[in-house]
């Protein structure tokens, strides 16, 4: 601030004095709009490094991955084979990995957030919700490699040795669905991996279920019960068709986040470059294949090849992750915010 | 009340079936915690040790040896990963909730930056390969601190950017009341009435970079000695857990159990406070 | 639209006309919430903008310091001269205007830091005063809201640890410390205690010693008062606008009358 002669108290300022205070009063008049100028320039420029960041992944990516689209074309898409030996490389087992195991994740995960987000938000004494809200939160801050340890040390082999035998006696046994659950019982594989996803997502959808359930207008509700409604029924009947696009849109959020994750998939889905119905077979996901192999890739069309898988997992979510914020930006205009 | 009536049984069965499976959900998600956290604390707490910190990591098949290296290049990766996005991210959520309300720019950087928070986070770190690593031909801190820095300013900036979308009109016209310019209003007004709320985003955000091991991978790789050198490949706990997990020896895996153990509970306890000590009061 | 506009019948040393509005339009968006509005603010007397909800006489009031600026979509259109100047002019610095015309919110709305530096902030936006100065400068600012007594010893804890009323009385200290020459006022007592607003008032007397004084108020009772001057307006328009006493107890306008006598509003 430019120094200003300071404002003699309750006495009047003489003619000299008001013009230096005038010129003190410019000065500064002009320094403000300086540092305002900067402010905004300096500020947009920041906010412009996320822009940035995004173009520049997307155009480093696609450069990556051209040679390995020009040679392959495509094909490349929906080609099974990934032969590092041969270089030829198919995206299609990475691709199935990816999908089957982030779908388990939601079949699991949906009705389990559900279900929390129904109890914290109608059912849970109001002293206990603060922390139990935190204790599920917490669940999203451990670690992704975390998961995989504990997938891979405790789940499994749990898993293959109580849960794998009965599904397989059971569903394996039954006409369509039963090739699903054949094969022999490892405990690792894209069930597994579709489970250790599912417990990982639970925390991101039912949080967003938690807060497009509390934006219903409590009198809609108070009409139901008013009615004598139980409250199952209010909120099959009320909660959900009000929060519909705010349910989807935690649903896509969570499927986004699945669908990225590298660690825990990567410690539990077993590294085969194989395709096969049964989802006790060990397979590859996009992000486990990058974690894999791309240290050690030795032919350009190898790495290429990743790079391309990297970029199809980079759209996959990117457009997921669109449709996610387009859901939710419906259930903010609902709440008036927008 | 007439339970006798059989349409009300019916609706009363049903409604007591759906509270008691939504009773169970519930119970799901805290026996999963649980049974993590338990999970740590069994394997990994034998692992607890002054050699943990005063030992680097062994050789191969080797005795003894400690996490040494690897804690201090967690520590200073992801501490000047913070230290470079807190401003970033920071002024990037003041543009937005000054200037970006209604533009269009402001609009798709905060449609780009909630994208950018929930992507995988392996394709930032090949993403930082293909620019910097392969350019400038070998691994190194840097690298990695780049990595982390893409993952955590998205956090922060939205954040920030809710934080200060709360603060009142009337408070921000009182200071424009007075002829304060513009960036003082919001550096001086705005930004410090929600103070507790955009350090909770910093810290939120110090606790996701603290346990990302794929940005990693590509960038900072690992390094089996002890090194302060951000120029060169660098230890960093989620690495070593990785390696020594998946390798065949005990006393790997040993001390990848007390590494995760380390880990989680930092990235926790990071997370606790940052929902108790710095409750963001909303300014009314 | 007709406006009565009473001159003062008992005229000692001319009153000057501080700020002279004429004309004034204003529009929120496509709706025009202000029309054809032209009053004067006389120099340290207290003027009073007084109506039912949503005539306008808080728009009125702010766009005397052009707080609309900050909102896009709203805009004035005509006259409103401050010492000659009009302030509605593309050129004028308005943060140097709200340096001279200040203004009161109807919430109290203290700054997230210390009492003594919610005062100091404003100050220091345009002087440079050393620590003694600075600390003349808060104790007479406090004192001129009546808020010293309260506030000495506490003066290093936060603005929001005041009660309302205090909360209310430093933010008219902090709005008096830059020393303006005209105060804004928009509702300032209607979210305090009888208590709290009586003080208020009596402040008011005070200041207008020093400062020009608008204030915008939905309580009749108030404006008869605390003001000299008072503004009737209804649904955008001014309808009657005269001395304080003249227009309530005799009032040219039969609408004034009407909104005088409660059987409206």
């Amino acid at each position: 601030m430019s120094a200003h002669p300071s404002v003699a108290l309750d006495k009047p300022a003489s003619a000299a004095h008001a013009d230096k205070q005038q010129a003190a009063l410019s000065k500064t008049m002009r320094n403000q709009r300086i540092q305002d100028f900067i402010f905004h320039k300096v500020t947009l420029l920041f906010a412009a490094s996320v822009l940035i960041a995004l173009v520049g992944i997307i155009i480093s990516l696609a450069i990556g991955a051209a040679p390995a689209f020009a040679e392959f074309g495509p094909a490349f898409i929906s080609t099974v084979e990934w032969d590092p030996v041969d270089d030829k490389f198919g995206a299609l087992i990475a691709i199935w990995g990816t999908l089957a195991t982030s779908l388990i994740a939601l079949a699991v995960a949906f009705p389990i957030s559900f279900g929390i987000a129904l109890f914290l938000t109608e059912i849970c004494p109001v002293w206990l919700r603060r922390p139990m809200g935190t204790a599920v939160e917490l669940l999203a801050g451990v670690p992704s490699i975390i998961y995989g340890m504990w997938g891979l040390f405790v789940f499994a082999p749990l898993f293959a040795d109580h849960v794998q035998p009965l599904l397989k006696s059971t569903l394996g046994q039954l006409p369509v669905i039963g090739q699903l659950f054949q094969g022999p019982t490892m405990g690792i594989g894209i069930l597994t991996a579709g489970l250790i996803l599912a417990v990982m997502i639970i925390p991101f959808i039912s949080s967003v279920m938690r807060d497009v359930f509390e934006i219903v207008p409590t009198v809609l509700k108070e009409s139901a019960y008013g009615l004598g409604c139980t409250k199952w029924e209010v909120v099959r009947k009320v909660v959900l068709p009000y929060t519909r696009n705010g349910v989807v849109g935690g649903v896509m959020l969570g499927l986004g986040r699945a669908l990225g994750e590298t660690m825990a998939v990567t410690f539990v889905i077993g590294n085969a470059h194989e395709l096969s119905w049964s989802l006790f077979s060990a397979g590859n996901s996009i992000s486990s294949t990058l974690a894999n192999e791309f240290a050690e890739a030795a032919s350009p069309l190898h790495v290429s090849s990743l790079f391309a898988l990297a970029l199809i997992l980079f759209a996959i979510t990117f457009v997921v992750l669109s449709a996610a914020k387009l859901m939710l930006a419906g259930m903010s205009r609902k709440e008036g915010t927008k | 009340m007439n339970t006798t009536n059989p349409v009300y049984r019916k609706r009363l069965l049903a409604h007591r079936v759906g509270i008691a499976l939504s009773v169970l959900a519930m119970a799901i998600g805290l026996a999963m915690l649980a049974w993590i956290l338990w999970t740590l604390l069994a394997n990994g707490f034998g692992a607890l040790s002054t050699t943990m910190f005063s030992g680097d990591t062994p050789a191969p098949g080797s005795e003894g040896g400690g996490l040494r290296n690897a804690i201090v290049g967690s520590l200073m990766m992801v501490g000047l990963s913070t230290l470079v996005s807190t401003p970033i991210g920071i002024l990037a959520g003041i543009y937005l909730a000054e200037y970006g309300e209604t533009n269009r720019f402001g609009q798709i950087t905060r449609f780009v930056t909630d994208i950018m928070l929930s992507a995988p986070s392996i394709v930032i770190g090949l993403f930082v390969y293909a620019l910097y690593v392969a350019n400038v031909k070998h691994f190194s801190g840097y690298a990695g601190t780049i990595a982390l820095s893409l993952i955590a300013i998205p956090v922060v900036v939205r954040t920030t950017d809710n934080m200060l979308r709360l603060v009142p009109n009337s408070l921000l016209e009182a200071a424009f009341a007075l002829g304060a310019p513009r960036w003082k209003v919001a550096m001086l007004v705005r930004l410090r009435a929600v103070k507790a709320g955009v350090i909770t985003g910093v810290l939120l955000a110090l606790a996701r970079i603290s346990g990302e091991t794929a940005p990693l991978l590509f960038t900072a790789l690992n390094n089996q000695f002890f090194s302060t050198d951000m120029n060169a490949p660098m230890a960093n706990l989620p690495v070593v857990i990785y390696q020594f997990a998946m390798s065949p020896y005990d006393d790997w895996r040993s001390l990848a159990w007390g590494g995760a153990l380390l880990v989680t509970f930092t990235v926790l306890f990071l997370n606790i406070l940052s929902r108790t000590v710095f409750t963001q009061k909303t300014p009314r | 639209m007709t406006l009565a506009m009473a001159t003062p019948t008992a005229a000692p040393s001319a009153k000057t006309k501080t700020i002279e509005i004429a004309g004034l339009n204003f529009f929120y968006g496509k709706t025009q919430s202000l029309k054809n509005v032209s009053l004067d603010i006389h120099d340290k007397q207290v003027t009073a903008f007084i109506g039912p909800s949503g005539c306008g006489k808080s728009t009125l009031l702010r766009t005397l310091n052009r707080m609309y600026d900050l909102y896009p979509g709203q805009r004035a259109e005509g006259q409103i001269n401050y010492r000659g100047r009009n302030i509605l002019e593309p050129g004028v610095d308005v943060n140097a205007l709200r340096a001279k015309i200040g203004m009161v919110f109807q919430k109290p709305t203290p700054f997230p830091m210390s009492i003594y530096d919610n005062i100091a902030f404003g100050v220091r936006l345009y002087e440079n005063l050393s620590k003694g100065e600075m600390d003349e400068r808060v104790e007479w600012a406090l004192k001129k809201a009546a808020l010293w007594e309260e506030a000495k010893d506490k003066l290093n804890k936060s603005g929001l640890s005041l009660s309302g009323g205090q909360q209310q009385r430093l933010c008219i200290a902090r709005g008096v410390a830059v020393k303006p020459d005209v105060l804004l006022l928009d509702e300032p007592t209607s979210a305090l205690d009888p208590i709290s607003t009586a003080k208020i008032e009596e402040l008011i007397s005070e200041l207008k010693q020093d400062y020009t004084i608008t204030i915008v108020t939905h309580n009749m009772q108030q404006a008869a008062r605390c003001s000299d001057y008072t503004a009737y307006m209804y649904l955008g328009e001014l309808v009657e606008f005269g001395e304080t006493d003249q227009l309530f107890m005799n009032p040219a306008r039969k609408e004034t009358q009407d909104y005088i006598t409660g059987r409206f509003g």
